[in-house]
């Protein structure tokens, strides 16, 4: 019995220094490697006795996790630092008006100036109710970079035009080209929109990374310091062409020209625009 | 009305509806007054019972005796070469231009208006032409531009089809 024991005892007595030395050598060659390497994770010290029962309680766990050795604390900024950090809380404004000159103390984050009789009841947790920035933006397969689109609605429905790319907001990135069908850098919703089989060649071309949504969005402008009467005709109405946009729209169809004109007729199929005939129906027609 | 084709060992059917329609059959063997067994080993038919219904004659008759097996079914139809034969029927050329029709796309409907456009712009100006002889010069002149001036038409028409057949390409 003793001898057994002593045997088990020299055993992993052994195979403690062996293992000592193995770890000793992976972390200095890692270390000649790469400094820091993530640590291979034990598998959960804690056998489950049936789903969510575990063998040894909390504070056998600790034990046997070790956590008597890990006690991490974040590094201790400089009180400097935290006296920095506090936010302002009051501001000095010069006095106007009547008693103009000195100065009096604002405090910035002022008490609110109502408060409601009833508590606000709490609002029922909803689950997947994103808002629009992170919904999903999809794309029809049979639209790829170069495609030719036949517009549906808008100024310019029926024209057939090249499509560039897919923007944040899920909007399609569209071209006429101008000198073509004086369709400009526009967008256009892939709903309103046919895909026709014809492909454009598009693989090198560069499209500037400025052409966002927020630089076709368009602007409004809202100061109603005048009162009524004069409000509808300060909104801009008309559109103003920019240089920017003249400069973007040449960048862009220079390059897409040049690829239209390598393909017979193209140019011509580009000007002329879509339309329906006695006898000829869309679902029947392949794009 | 006098009929042409006739349901006979060996008559060539066009199947026009059903699973395998659009392939040629050889008629084997008359079942009962609406089935008969039909066999196409040369398009991909297996033999079977098919209704006459389905089946549409041609002018085609293969030399096997009634019951044949599909070996002496393929011989005969490779021995006369039903498949190029057909090919080169209007109707099969009809059914291949209708089926180019449907698959157009848009640009290739495009390109064959520009086609049809400019082949009707060509015969127009030379009809006008003949039109003018006629109207100013009377009889003579007219028997000698005409062959001339029906010439262009018809070499032009020539480049229409080739255009539609690459615009289908």
């Amino acid at each position: 019995m003793a001898g057994e024991k002593a045997a088990a005892e020299k055993k992993p007595a052994e195979k403690k220094p062996a293992q000592k030395k193995a770890g000793e050598k992976k972390p200095s060659q890692k270390e000649g490697g790469e400094k820091k390497k993530v640590k291979r994770h034990h598998a959960s010290r804690n056998p489950v006795l049936a789903r969510g029962i575990g063998r040894y309680s909390r504070s056998a766990m600790y034990a046997r996790k070790a956590l008597y050795k890990r006690k991490y604390t974040a590094p201790e900024t400089k009180i400097e630092k935290k006296k920095k950090e506090k936010p302002r809380a009051t501001i000095t404004k010069p006095v106007g008006g009547d008693k103009n000159g000195g100065s009096r103390v604002v405090k910035i984050r002022k008490m609110p100036r109502y408060y409601p009789t009833e508590d606000v009841p709490r609002k029922l947790l909803s689950h997947g109710k994103k808002p629009f920035c992170e919904h999903k933006r999809r794309l029809r397969t049979s639209i790829t970079p170069g495609t030719v689109l036949i517009l549906l609605t808008g100024r310019h429905r029926g024209k057939r035009v090249v499509f560039l790319k897919q923007l944040d907001t899920g909007l399609l990135l569209v071209t006429g080209p101008l000198a073509i069908n004086r369709v400009p850098l526009r967008r256009a919703h892939q709903k309103f929109v046919i895909a026709t089989s014809t492909k454009v060649d598009i693989s090198g071309v560069k499209i500037p990374k400025h052409l966002t949504d927020a630089y076709f969005k368009k602007k409004r402008l809202r100061k109603p310091k005048h009162q009524e009467g004069e409000i509808f005709d300060t909104e801009k109405e008309k559109y103003e062409l920019t240089e920017q946009r003249k400069t973007d729209q040449k960048a862009v169809d220079s390059q897409i020209l040049a690829r239209i004109k390598k393909v017979p007729q193209l140019r011509g199929y580009l000007h002329s625009t879509f339309s329906l005939s006695n006898g000829v129906y869309p679902h029947k027609l392949v794009f | 009305m006098v009929f042409k084709r006739f349901v006979e060992i060996g008559r060539v059917a066009f199947i026009s509806f059903g699973p395998h329609a659009g392939k040629l059959v050889a008629i084997v063997d008359v079942i009962d007054q609406n089935r008969a067994l039909v066999d196409g080993p040369c398009s991909g038919v297996r033999r079977q019972a098919m209704p006459f219904k389905c089946m549409q004659l041609t002018d085609f008759v293969l030399k096997f005796p009634h019951s044949a097996r599909q070996k002496c079914v393929r011989l005969a139809w490779e021995k006369e070469n039903i498949n190029e034969k057909w090919a080169a029927t209007r109707w099969a050329k009809k059914i291949e231009a209708r089926e180019k029709k449907a698959k157009m796309t848009d640009f290739d409907r495009y390109k064959v208006m520009k086609a049809k456009k400019m082949r009707n712009r060509i015969i127009k100006h030379e009809m006008k032409k003949l039109e003018k002889m006629a109207s100013k010069k009377g009889k003579k002149p007219k028997l000698e531009k005409a062959p001339k001036s029906e010439k262009a038409p018809k070499a032009e028409k020539a480049p229409k089809p080739e255009k539609a057949q690459k615009a289908q390409k």
